[in-house]
């Protein structure tokens, strides 16, 4: 998504009204961030937007980045915001093969998770986040989340060997079908560590 | 009354601090995959001792390369090795740049005894003009502002001659200038007006 080096762009200042409903949005996205919403977001902060390459737009509170989003799809965290907060995210995880091309901004492939060093949720998990249960899922000791992630769903995206995150992007095929088939792409256009949204200055 | 207008009491903050390098950006223990693997580790070793002797300790060296097969170790070393040979000659190549770029600082006399004084050049050296231009109409209490000049450049124009403290300013807050790569320029009147 964001291979190329971006040129920064001016910022522009949300009107409360729509940082109220992209704060709702992050609420339903990612229910496991209510506990930290308040500090991610303040209630009288003010957000600002930057726009950048390929429709997509950066949120930014206080020159940091939290957020980006490509048109109107998902709201996807910026990876500095995971680093800080990774307990709100769903997470798999990849062996330590396939950091290298993750990093160079390749599609994941799913026999960079079924490896002996990769995880997907736990054998037997939850088809899907069932209702009212939206805070009761989480990461075991292992790296294995707790349900079946779908396609479509944010997911961040952990490495064998590493405490942090290297990639965030959106399932193109759900995780048990990843563990069914046992290859085709995973992930698609993530935003990486080191790729042009990571380098971006937002000072 | 006075209890429902006392701020919320917030509970401790949650947010972890990650340590990012001091070179290449990203967390220390992914610096193996950028192009700048020895200067990371300097600045680790120096800055986080601790965090150095986890993540380079022989142990967890190890570790690392039990998890992959000869064949993904080779191709691995030869994928770093390229890395590097490009982040150098990337580096080289700006290094190049940087000693050719001049900046000028020209005193131009608009009116008889009216002088601007234009800067020219600092694009090069990675500084925003617009940024720029406040920071010096700050400093000399005076109007400063970008321009674009005919070539399709920007300079920055600074009312009145300030030639010699904006040379001196320049060397003082951008470190990255070389005193040798910024010449004054004083730009005269011509004798003869051009026009009527
Ligand atoms: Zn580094």
């Amino acid at each position: 998504m964001f291979k190329k080096d971006i040129t920064p762009a001016p910022k522009q200042k949300l009107k409360s009204s729509v940082q109220r409903s992209l704060r709702q949005a992050l609420l339903t996205t990612y229910p496991l961030m209510t506990p930290y919403i308040d500090e991610i977001l303040p209630k009288k902060s003010s957000l600002e937007s930057m726009k950048l390459p390929d429709r997509n737009t950066l949120y930014v509170l206080d020159n940091v980045p939290l957020f980006y989003q490509q048109d109107t799809g998902e709201v996807m965290p910026h990876l500095r915001l995971v680093h800080r907060f990774p307990q709100a995210f769903p997470t798999i995880r990849i062996d330590r093969g396939a950091i290298r091309f993750v990093l160079s901004g390749a599609t994941l492939m799913a026999p960079g998770l079924t490896s002996k060093g990769g995880r997907l949720p736990v054998e037997g998990a939850a088809p899907k986040l069932e209702e009212g249960k939206e805070l009761d899922q989480k990461v075991d000791e292992d790296g294995r989340w707790s349900r079946e992630l779908e396609k479509g769903e944010p997911v961040v995206i952990m490495a064998e060997g590493k405490e942090e995150a290297c990639a965030v992007g959106v399932l193109v095929a759900g995780t048990a079908e990843v563990k069914a088939k046992g290859k085709g792409p995973v992930v698609e256009d993530a935003h990486f560590l080191g790729d042009g949204l990571w380098n971006l200055g937002t000072e | 009354m006075a209890d429902s207008e006392q701020p919320e009491i917030s509970s401790e903050p949650q947010s972890r601090h990650v340590t990012y390098c001091g070179v290449c950006t990203l967390p220390p223990e992914y610096c193996e995959y950028g192009g700048t693997v020895k200067k990371c580790q300097d600045w680790l070793q120096e800055n986080h001792p601790a965090l150095y002797g986890r993540i380079w300790s022989p142990e967890a060296l190890e570790a690392a390369t039990a998890a992959l097969s000869v064949d993904a170790q080779k191709r691995a070393a030869r994928d770093a090795q390229k890395k590097t040979a490009k982040a150098e000659a990337a580096e080289a190549k700006q290094a190049d740049k940087l000693a050719k770029s001049v900046i000028t600082i020209k005193r131009i006399e608009r009116n008889k005894k009216k002088f601007v004084t234009a800067v020219i050049g600092l694009e090069a050296f990675g500084l925003e003009l617009k940024k720029v231009a406040k920071d010096l109409g700050k400093k000399f209490a005076t109007g400063s502002s970008v321009t674009k000049v005919p070539s399709g450049g920007e300079e920055i124009v600074v009312q009145g001659d300030v030639s010699d403290e904006l040379h001196d300013f320049l060397l003082e807050k951008y470190k990255d200038i070389p005193e040798d790569n910024i010449e004054l320029v004083d730009d005269k009147k011509k004798k003869k007006a051009t026009s009527g």
